[in-house]
């Protein structure tokens, strides 16, 4: 871990960007980092949550001085950093079951209070199916006891570790393994879709933010801001899986910042239930321009466009821009 | 002290004074009373540090136990029947992880049909799930049974069930001499992890294993179960000499020289010796305590010489037969003696002495099958029998036969 | 060994009577043992408890089908349920009743057991008199106590004070013990 990391790419948004000022870079961009997430994992080419999720635990492991713990949910994120008999993690790590990392984190928070450690810090991490679904009783317990504990969820917005099978947080329209782009209404059903951001909200809970990996200084304040917290806190990262979406691993990033821009993936803040900011759209794009480079929407495009689908999608993202206040004021 | 004191009340007292630091809480009859009285003893300071987490569910509360235990607190719970099954999962899991969790099950049926009383079958269940299971006789016996419960728990890092009858146990009240502070902090140590989740030394704790590791993960925590088998009885025995309450794996009584043995767990024991003093016949019983393991041979050893076993099962296999008397069986393999199933008290019913004397004057008289069921009212059976024959939509399958039983409350037995 | 059976409904104190007797029974130096006949919380069901106490360690875990005493929180069981069933010839019976034996209509008990051992007691009435509630257990453990002799009044006292509150367990032996003196003063005087 004390071996200097070099780097090759020049001038990125991401890393080692010289045009910044040092004090304005990333963690990532240190030549001395340490990753709480080291390379060697198997993540696929290109995966939103291997990205995410390494300047989550950084970014709370700085923040609580090198004291913490994190419980993962089982899931991609669990299978490509742990394939036996080798770890990806160099900070204590538990993985228990599929529904309850959210109980687990409450438990090791209970013992670290119970034993007089609780300078010791608790993150749990799941994917989206690991949230909202079938872990939902469990986040939505430790949200109303108000443990102590930061709980992020990567939302690729399927189960994709098992082939990409619809959760509950998958959009409408999007083809998955269980919602084919076939029949009359090909893709996922309107109407779908829990909103968790909002349900965390609703436990008027210390602080709940969104965040993706297109802006990652965004992520890493938002981190630290939560960790600078105590009790239940929640961080909703949507997180592109290139291959559960169909797109190019070289798009990550990219669609990540279309997904805000067009409004469908609103990013704010909000604490004990309030929304207290946001991420306004600086150049906002039509929801198009943020699904055609996606596989799983493709069923809405091509010769005959389903520009019914089309423009319902639109109407979301204009419904969350509205409700989030996302477009900034127009300056006279 | 000795004190006439509710059977949950004296556990929760014992568990206190075990001090665990974490105790996850999610309520079921008949196990309430127990958590409760954990619960005031927490808030109230008797027992500190505790942790006490209402959590949402009992799939939450041993996922709280895994990730407190992992954590280095030692950790409890109590749970019974659906709430058993509802953390299943999470059983394998704590025990797969090897953490010394302690829980007390209040033995309850299990549903369809829904019902709240006394037999084994939530425990039985789960008996493969890795866990130490030990089968409390009395509630004498369970106090003293969750005190070594500890102690093992961390010396083999294996996680441990105390299964205690719902009710007949738990609601009681009898004469328990109690341990008290000093002598059970005399007797457990303070717990230190074999495993531990410290920022000081990071661990893996979770990862998948896959064939080329599995056999051996798995070999190796058979290997740690079976060591209960030695180390429960040394356990106890240390117990005995600060406590004077003797506890053991399994307990002959007029074992010596009887040509019948009935074999059994939990508080039904006690009314079985009753049955068998009275009678003028060469009949002993054989009280189970440690269960997972399974104490082959000390059964085998214990049963040599009889002609006859009759294991009495609070709990059966459908369409299989019995649950411990397979145990028995492999264990008495080439033995000469008969083993009859008796699957009785299912769901709470009772099982008193004078049915228990019919069954060995049945024994005795070579009348006694393979397997039987205690009390089965063979008149109702075949009646709903004849009635699904003639009728399809015989409706749900309960209905009828309580319409022939009569209002439920009018019965005392 | 004396088998005791109490029935009342929910809400009444008859989970409560069985275990106090049990600590009474303790206090005494017996052995004994106490249970309900368990079933879901519900005031105004009717409940069943047990309390067996014996001069050897009890094992048996069975429900009382042959009490050597019955005791009857509410009189309104009476043609409901088979309050008696397996009662001992030479058994108690102690009723919670303004009315008499007679009166309650069931002289077929009188016929079939001696008279000496069969009580009825307005317990409820003296409970609202020294509670200021309807509570007629204690009181009637006061009135078992006397009837039996199985336990002292002493020890029903301590039993009582160490499950309640000082004030409310005050309430409660004075109670008891009005339910004592007038039954060992019934018993006193020629039946009539």
């Amino acid at each position: 871990m004390s071996e200097g990391v070099k780097f090759y790419q020049i001038g990125s948004r991401a890393v080692g960007n010289r045009l910044l000022d040092e004090s304005l870079r990333t963690g990532q961009a240190s030549p001395d980092r340490q990753n709480t997430l080291n390379s060697g994992h198997r993540a696929c080419q290109g995966c939103g949550e291997a990205l995410g999720a390494r300047y989550v635990v950084d970014a709370a492991f700085r923040a609580a001085k090198g004291k913490l713990i994190a419980v993962n949910g089982t899931g991609c994120l669990e299978v490509f950093s742990t394939p036996y008999p080798e770890s990806s993690w160099q900070l204590p790590w538990l993985h228990s079951l599929f529904a309850n990392a959210a109980s687990v984190a409450s438990g090791v928070a209970a013992a670290l209070k119970a034993t007089g450690r609780d300078d010791i810090r608790v993150l749990a991490q799941g994917g989206d199916g690991a949230t909202v679904d079938i872990g939902l009783a469990a986040v939505s317990g430790m949200f109303e006891r108000n443990d102590d504990v930061l709980y992020v969820c990567y939302d690729n917005q399927a189960y994709m570790n098992t082939g990409v099978q619809r959760s509950g947080a998958t959009p409408p329209a999007a083809r998955t393994a269980t919602t084919e782009a076939v029949g009359p209404r090909p893709g996922n059903l309107f109407g779908a879709g829990k909103d968790m951001p909002r349900i965390a909200m609703a436990h008027e809970i210390s602080y709940v933010a969104t965040a993706t990996v297109a802006e990652l200084h965004d992520l890493e304040a938002k981190v630290e801001k939560a960790m600078s917290l105590r009790g239940a806190r929640y961080l909703h990262v949507l997180v592109p899986c290139p291959l559960g979406w169909g797109s190019a691993p070289a798009d990550t990033i990219r669609l990540a910042r279309l997904a805000q821009r067009s409004g469908l993936f609103p990013v704010y803040e909000a604490e004990n239930g309030e929304v207290t900011s946001t991420l306004p759209i600086r150049g906002q794009v039509p929801v198009e321009d943020y699904l055609r480079p996606q596989k799983r929407f493709a069923h809405l495009f091509g010769d005959r466009p389903d520009t019914e689908v089309l423009s319902r999608l639109q109407l979301l993202a204009d419904r969350n821009i509205a409700r989030f206040g996302l477009l900034p004021e127009e300056v006279h | 002290m000795r004190q006439q004191v509710e059977g949950s009340r004296a556990i929760a007292q014992a568990v206190a004074w075990c001090r665990p630091a974490v105790v996850p809480a999610y309520p079921i009859t008949p196990q309430t009373h127990i958590v409760e009285a954990v619960g005031a003893m927490a808030k109230e300071g008797t027992l500190s540090p505790c942790e006490y987490l209402t959590v949402e569910s009992e799939f939450s509360a041993m996922s709280a136990a895994i990730g407190a235990s992992a954590t280095g607190a030692r950790t409890y719970t109590a749970t019974a029947s659906q709430g058993l099954l509802f953390m299943a999962e999470a059983l394998y899991n704590a025990a797969g992880l090897g953490l010394p969790i302690v829980m007390t099950v209040a033995n309850r049926a299990i549903g369809a049909p829904i019902n709240i009383w006394n037999d084994h079958s939530d425990s039985m269940s789960q008996r493969d799930a890795g866990w130490v299971q030990l089968y409390a006789e009395d509630n004498q016996a369970a106090v003293g049974l969750h005190v070594v419960a500890f102690r093992l728990a961390e010396e083999l890092s294996v996680p441990v069930m105390v299964c205690v009858d719902g009710f007949v146990l738990t609601h009681a009240f009898e004469p328990i001499e109690l341990p008290g502070q000093e002598l059970v902090d005399a007797y457990l140590p303070p717990y230190h992890p074999r495993q531990l989740l410290d920022p000081e030394e990071p661990v893996t704790i979770g990862a998948m294993v896959g064939p080329e590791a599995f056999t051996e993960v798995r070999y190796l925590a058979h290997h740690q179960l079976l060591q209960a088998n030695d180390r429960f009885p040394a356990l106890a025995g240390e117990y005995a000499a600060v406590s004077g309450q003797r506890l053991s794996a399994l307990s002959a009584y007029a074992v010596e020289g009887a040509r019948t043995v009935v074999v059994a767990l939990g508080s039904v024991c006690g009314t079985i010796k009753d049955a068998v003093d009275e009678l003028d016949a060469s009949i002993g019983v054989l009280a189970l305590t440690l269960y997972r393991p399974f104490p082959a041979a000390a059964v085998r050893a214990a049963l040599s010489g009889a002609d006859h076993v009759i294991v009495l099962e609070r709990a059966f296999a459908p369409g299989a037969g019995g649950v411990v008397s397979a145990d028995v069986r492999a264990a008495l393999a080439g033995l000469p003696a008969r083993v009859s199933t008796v699957v009785a008290g299912l769901g709470g019913r009772a099982v008193t002495k004078a049915s228990v004397q019919t069954l060995l004057a049945q024994a005795e008289e070579g009348r006694l099958g393979e397997l039987s069921f205690l009390d089965l009212r063979t008149d109702l059976v075949d009646r709903e029998l004849g009635r699904r024959d003639d009728v399809h939509r015989t409706g749900p399958h309960a209905s009828h036969l309580l319409r022939e039983t009569g209002v439920p409350s009018t019965r005392i037995g | 060994m004396l088998d005791v059976r109490f029935h009342g409904r929910g809400g009444q104190g008859v989970v409560t009577a069985a275990e106090l007797l049990s600590v009474a029974a303790f206090v005494d130096g017996h052995e004994s043992q106490a249970f309900p006949s368990f079933g879901s919380e519900r005031m105004g069901a009717p409940v069943v408890s047990f309390c067996r106490i014996s001069d050897v360690a009890i094992r048996v875990r069975e429900p009382v089908t042959q009490p050597d005493a019955v005791v009857v929180l509410d009189a309104s069981l009476l043609h409901q349920v088979d309050l008696f069933a397996g009662l001992s010839p030479t058994g108690y019976v102690l009723i919670n009743s303004v009315r008499t034996l007679p009166e309650l209509g069931i002289e077929e008990l009188v016929d079939r057991h001696d008279a000496d051992r069969l009580v009825t007691l307005p317990a409820t009435d003296l409970a609202r008199q020294h509670l200021g509630r309807p509570l007629p257990n204690i009181s009637l453990l006061g009135a078992f106590a006397a009837l039996t002799g199985a336990v002292s009044l002493g020890s029903i006292a301590t039993a009582v004070r160490q499950r309640f509150g000082s004030d409310v367990a005050e309430l409660n032996v004075a109670a008891a013990r009005a339910a004592y003196t007038i039954v060992k003063e019934a018993r006193r005087a020629p039946a009539g």
